[in-house]
């Protein structure tokens, strides 16, 4: 995960209060399409000044449930309230809601100041004050020089700051961005995820943002829905949803990750022991699970959280065999410049994968092809997934 | 044989004529011969005089050789009559404007038919796009007269359209629809419309769809975002619509020759009248050339629009 920016330290966290209500209130919305489940019960609280996530691959839902914020799809079923109000039969054009397209479907009749002006003009705002609030926006999208082009003389890059600054310029309490990242190259994307977050603090507007992105929607968001199939799969921070997933989709759908089946030998109030087979090894996990000692489960260990060594690590003091350590051959090394990704084979025959940043140059590497080696994690690097 | 053709083949090769030239070539050639030439001799005898002669009209070039004074003359005689004839005859300038006026009601009344139908069309499910565009293309299967002459049937007294206003109780009599501006304006309308529907559907249907999710989502109602948005956008397909039927109908001579009255003049029937009942080529070739340029306007307006549009892609 490169490219964390620190969030304030102050950082807002409503979801954690009980006092608050949320901005946007989603209730067991269903839509289905002829026999097609898009979302299924979808029940969510969105708070005021979140950068909030839908995360998904295509076909999770994602972009059908932002449409029914915008008001272009009906729920089948549930309800949806945007500040407290029920959204049931409101046409697009009467909700508090803007929204950043995909493909940004700017205008191409009209001028870039034309097209930030249009959404102004629909409520008869005063001709002066139009031209005044087109001219901050395209300030802030530093596109003041290029008011009078059309969007076809336009990079891809500021045809995307002209769609946000067209859908800001409302001054919406709830923005709506459809992949507003999807159409531009990786370095320009980076940059433009700061400056999103950057203006999203400054206006202190409530932005829900589509991605199927898990980098993006980490870097930006307070707060991620992980979709899958019509339905979440977990909400939480983009820590939460990296650090203790919920599940095994969201284990698998963020970032890599080691899955050792096992079955549970002991389970207590603050750790759980899990015998894997797979792992060559008993697993000691440092929190609770509500699977009771015998039930299947998978332990979850991110790569990074691995210990790559050619020394044994110390087994235990009475001569039992080390937990959460087991050994294996080293069949691929992917040399990624900050960080190496090793493919270590266990006895077993399960391949672990296993990030270590390069501290040392690559020359004096000491590991290297078919090297016999220990891998090891401390006891609260696992999660413990049920089936 | 085949020496031959590599031989041409070669010598077409140092013009720099082989390969994309010759299929650029064929159809230059073709136009050349069958449309630029043939305009050219009418261009040529709209300058002459009408004779009785075969062919009845009087060369433009003549070898003069004065046996008395002895010399021989080249003399090109550039006879103006014709187009003064033109602009001196009231019933030339009607039969013009008549045309144009006609032309535009039915290019007006194409519009507002065609644009609501291949709107319907662009905005029907993708399955059912083809078939309907099917049905709009259909009448061209079967032949344009017998098509007139249908409409002769409806239109005329105690007509299908006569008899139905009759039993509604609307008319109390007979109605006469036929031979007359609105039997013209129904008949063209009829016939050009697909020619409006195609390109205006061609238009609409390619235009994004969520530039409209985009004006409603800006706060724009339905019927202000098709003023502001679809309607602008559709103007390429309007113009191209509109120059089809205009075109084709200020030279139109079937129709308001079997559905108009013996009022309705027409540039078509007067040029007819001119060339084969007056026998007066030089006149008649001169009112083609007029029509022509009153119809070089529009064109290039066409022309104008298309490069425009091209630019902006």
């Amino acid at each position: 995960m490169a490219g964390q920016p620190i969030r304030k330290p102050t950082r807002l966290e409503p979801w954690q209060d009980a006092g608050q209500t949320p901005y946007v209130r989603i209730e067991k919305v269903t839509k289905t399409f002829g026999d097609f489940v898009a979302v299924d019960e979808v029940s969510l609280s969105i708070y005021r000044n979140e950068f909030f996530a839908l995360l998904g691959g295509s076909g999770s839902g994602k972009t059908t449930l932002l449409r029914m914020l915008a008001g272009f799809e009906q729920p089948t079923e549930g309800r949806i309230f945007i500040d407290g109000v029920d959204m049931a039969g409101i046409p697009p054009y009467e909700r508090p809601v803007n929204m950043m397209f995909q493909s940004y479907a700017l205008f191409p009749h009209m001028s870039v100041e034309q097209n930030v002006a249009f959404g102004l003009k629909q409520d008869n705002v005063p001709k002066a004050e139009i031209r005044d609030r087109v001219e901050e926006m395209l300030g802030m999208v530093q596109l003041s020089a290029f008011g009078k082009r059309r969007p076809h003389q336009l990079s891809g890059g500021q045809r995307q700051r002209v769609a946000l600054a067209r859908s800001l310029v409302k001054r919406p309490k709830l923005l709506l961005l459809d992949e507003p990242l999807g159409a531009l190259d990786k370095k320009l994307r980076e940059k433009t995820q700061f400056e999103l977050v950057n203006i999203q603090e400054k206006l202190g507007v409530t932005f829900i943002v589509v991605t199927h992105d898990q980098e993006e929607a980490m870097t930006m968001s307070s707060r991620i829905a992980v979709m899958n199939h019509g339905v979440i799969a977990q909400v939480g921070t983009p820590t939460e949803i990296y650090e203790y997933p919920h599940n095994r989709f969201v284990a698998e759908f963020i970032g890599s990750i080691n899955m050792f089946e096992g079955r549970v030998v002991e389970a207590t109030a603050d750790h759980v022991l899990v015998a894997s087979e797979e792992a060559g090894c008993e697993l000691h996990i440092s929190h609770a699970t509500p699977a009771p000692a015998g039930s299947p489960v998978a332990v979850a260990i991110r790569p990074e959280k691995i210990a790559l060594s050619k020394e044994p690590p110390p087994s235990g003091a009475d001569g039992t065999p080390a937990r959460n350590a087991t050994k294996g051959i080293v069949r691929e090394i992917a040399y990624l410049g900050d960080v190496s990704i090793y493919l270590v084979q266990l006895p077993t025959g399960k391949t672990v994968r296993v990030t270590a940043p390069n501290v040392t140059r690559r020359t004096e590497m000491p590991i290297t092809w078919e090297d016999e080696v220990y891998l090891s994690w401390r006891p609260f690097a696992g999660v413990v997934l049920a089936q | 044989m085949r020496g031959a053709v590599s031989a041409l083949a070669a010598v077409l090769g140092r013009l720099g004529l082989w390969g994309r030239g010759v299929v650029v070539a064929v159809p230059y050639l073709w136009l050349m011969l069958f449309f630029l030439v043939p305009f050219l001799i009418v261009f040529g005898i709209s300058f002459s005089e009408s004779v009785i002669a075969q062919p009845p009209y009087a060369p433009l070039v003549e070898w003069l050789t004065d046996e008395d004074a002895g010399t021989t003359k080249l003399q090109l005689l550039l006879n103006l009559t014709n187009y003064l004839r033109l602009t001196g005859d009231d019933l030339y300038i009607l039969a013009y404007l008549n045309s144009v006026k006609i032309a535009l009601v039915t290019t007006l009344l194409c519009l507002f038919i065609g644009y609501p139908m291949a709107y319907a069309i662009a905005k029907a499910p993708p399955a059912r796009r083809g078939p309907l565009m099917m049905l709009v293309i259909l009448p061209f299967w079967t032949s344009f007269l017998i098509r007139i002459y249908a409409w002769i049937g409806i239109l005329k007294g105690n007509g299908v359209v006569s008899n139905l206003l009759e039993w509604a109780g609307i008319t109390s009599g007979p109605v006469e629809i036929l031979y007359s501006d609105w039997a013209v304006y129904i008949g063209m309308s009829y016939c050009y419309l697909p020619f409006m529907v195609l390109p205006l559907y061609s238009t609409l249907e390619k235009m994004d769809p969520t530039l409209l999710e985009a004006a409603a989502d800006l706060g724009c109602r339905p019927f202000k975002a098709f003023l502001t948005v679809t309607l602008p956008l559709s103007i390429p397909g309007i113009v191209a619509g509109s120059l089809l039927v205009f075109i084709p109908s200020v030279g139109e001579f079937v129709t308001p020759e079997l559905l108009g009255g013996p009022d309705t003049l027409m540039i078509g029937r007067v040029l007819w009248n001119e060339f084969f009942a007056n026998r007066d080529w030089p006149v008649a070739s001169a009112v083609a050339i007029a029509l022509l340029l009153v119809l070089v306007v529009p064109i290039m307006i066409f022309q104008y629009v298309q490069a425009r549009e091209a630019e902006e892609r």
